[in-house]
């Protein structure tokens, strides 16, 4: 990795630190991130896979409410660097993954601690009325969901050419990465479940069930033809739902059907 | 009654500013007040447009840093509304503070509602699957595909959220409670939990080498696994139980990192035993 190489990997560190705060414009996807980090080290093949790769993963993450997700900023660029540069596979990359979005996740809770600091800074400027004070207060906040993935980046990136990397990943005895690439074939279901549970639907779990039936008997179809009949049956479900016939219903009787059960599996 | 003053609308430039800083709004979120300074800053284009002394900029900024929680890309509707009362405050100054907090609040929730299962339960997750299956060829259409499709998204909500909102003020307040936003959430958590169910099946792969009865037949040795006694009953029940237990335990409150690290030790363990092969 030349010096030009370890600026910009992290610039995009940074920027994948804030985005995963902001959660806005995505660059802290996987798909994203690695992907732009196999394009600053010249590997650009190898960042779409394991970026591919660990978006199935990390499919249902995601924060709602005040609950967090885990970090898919740092796995995806450490994992990066540590598969590319220091020529691991794409399994030891997602294996590697895993307990890096767990350190993200314990680094993202500290910042935000931290930025409570900003906020009562913030309530002092507007008292003054003053913009460009409260304004600054806000970047801080969001340069420091930066930094607290730039610098775990820059310092993997800084060793992960050398020996010690290789030597430290090859020390891990067979059974445990064999181990764990068997688990990462089932893991995907934490954040399908993540999903789930949030929807808050238990009404429409049997549109669950068709999907996984038609999926697993119908051999040969892909995820678009899924997606059309997924679309189809809730464009269905709607037309037929009497919930939505205001002129057939009272108004008073309609109860709706998302909201009051939140209990998926009792 | 209080005179009636003149107060400019937001301008073309302002809507762009605005539209600008919200995409910025969770920059600073904090367990405290959460997005607060986010939207404080989201409405300061509003604020110095409709307010011209200090002591009313500094009550509005004041105002908007009160705690605020909700789906980030629909909360523009939110600060639509909030600028078409800001600006009726301005003018007449017979909406009081409360009323523009209450406002805030109250949608808040509901748009989260809507917002959670439609962003992140079906847009985020199905064009995500759909670019990781392209990624995982190695193709940059997958990456592009992903990246763009939902920034589109992301876009067209923030920027007519906004202008619907600011256009129509409280008379939003109905929309959100009403059926149409009722019918678009429940068609996305159909959409939604459909490709879930599908991927539970297609997108994960258990192996059950384990051989349960070994017998010959005309010479051959035949092996009755784990993976086929299962795979008679129903293909992917493994993946299907997982699941459902998966979304126990998070229901239950245990974090989802504990989970995988979990099925981290499960995986291990079981190739350890032999009972899941690669």
């Amino acid at each position: 990795m030349n010096t030009m190489q370890f600026i910009l990997v992290i610039l995009v560190a940074l920027i994948c630190g804030m985005a995963s705060v902001l959660d806005e414009r995505q660059f802290h996807r996987p798909l994203v991130a690695c992907t732009l980090i196999g394009l600053v080290l010249g590997d650009l093949q190898t960042g779409i896979i394991l970026g591919g790769q660990l978006e199935l993963i990390a499919l249902g993450w995601m924060n709602v409410g005040a609950a967090m997700a885990p970090d898919s900023a740092l796995a995806s660029t450490i994992s990066a660097i540590i598969v590319i540069v220091g020529h691991q596979s794409i399994g030891e990359g997602i294996a590697i993954a895993i307990p890096l979005a767990a350190a993200g996740q314990v680094l993202t809770i500290f910042v935000r601690t931290i930025t409570v600091f900003f906020q009562h800074q913030a309530d002092h400027f507007a008292a003054e009325a003053n913009f460009r004070g409260v304004e600054w207060c806000h970047i801080g906040g969001l340069l420091l969901q930066g930094l607290r993935v730039a610098i775990p980046t820059g310092a993997v990136a800084a060793i992960a050419g050398t020996s010690l990397v290789s030597q430290w990943l090859d020390a891990i005895p067979t059974v445990i990465t064999h181990g764990l690439q068997v688990s990462g074939g089932f893991i995907v279901v934490v954040g399908y479940a993540m999903v789930i549970n949030m929807m808050k639907a238990r009404a429409l779990m049997p549109f669950f069930f068709i999907g996984f039936t038609l999926a697993t008997f119908m051999t040969g179809i892909n995820l678009v033809g899924l997606g059309i009949l997924g679309a189809c049956a809730a464009v269905i479900y709607v037309q037929l739902n009497p919930d939505f016939h205001d002129s057939i219903k009272a108004p008073a009787a309609a109860t709706n059907v998302g909201s009051d059960d939140d209990d998926v599996l009792g | 009654m209080t005179e009636v003053k003149k107060v400019e609308s937001l301008t073309k430039k302002d809507i762009i500013n605005t539209y600008f800083r919200s995409t910025f709004m969770l920059g600073s979120f904090n367990f405290e007040r959460m997005q607060a300074i986010g939207v404080a800053v989201t409405m300061i284009p509003a604020i110095k447009r409709f307010y011209h002394k200090k002591d009313d900029q500094a009550a509005a900024l004041k105002r908007h840093l009160e705690f605020f929680n909700t789906t980030p890309w629909p909360a523009s509707a939110i600060f639509g509304v909030t600028a078409a009362m800001e600006q009726k405050k301005a003018e007449s100054g017979d909406i009081d503070e409360a009323a523009i907090t209450n406002v805030k609040i109250g949608l808040m929730g509901p748009l989260a509602g809507i917002g959670d299962p439609i962003y992140w339960g079906t847009a985020r997750p199905i064009l995500a699957a759909l670019g990781a299956s392209l990624a995982i060829s190695g193709s940059i259409l997958g990456p592009l595909l992903f990246f763009f499709g939902i920034n589109i998204i992301r876009f067209l909500t923030r920027w007519y959220g906004f202008k619907v909102g600011y256009n129509q003020g409280t008379d939003i307040v109905q929309d959100v409670a009403g059926n149409r936003l009722k019918k678009l959430t429940q068609m996305a958590s159909v959409l939604g939990l459909f490709v879930m169910g599908s991927l539970v099946s297609k997108w994960t792969s258990i192996k059950m080498p384990l051989v349960l009865v070994s017998y010959k037949q005309a010479g051959k040795v035949v092996d009755t696994t784990m993976q086929s006694i299962l795979d008679s009953l129903l293909p992917g029940l493994v993946a299907l139980l997982m699941t459902f237990a998966c979304m126990w335990l998070l229901k239950h409150k245990v974090n989802a990192i504990w989970i995988i690290f979990g099925m981290f030790v499960v995986g291990i363990l079981g190739y350890w035993a032999g009972i899941f092969g690669l």
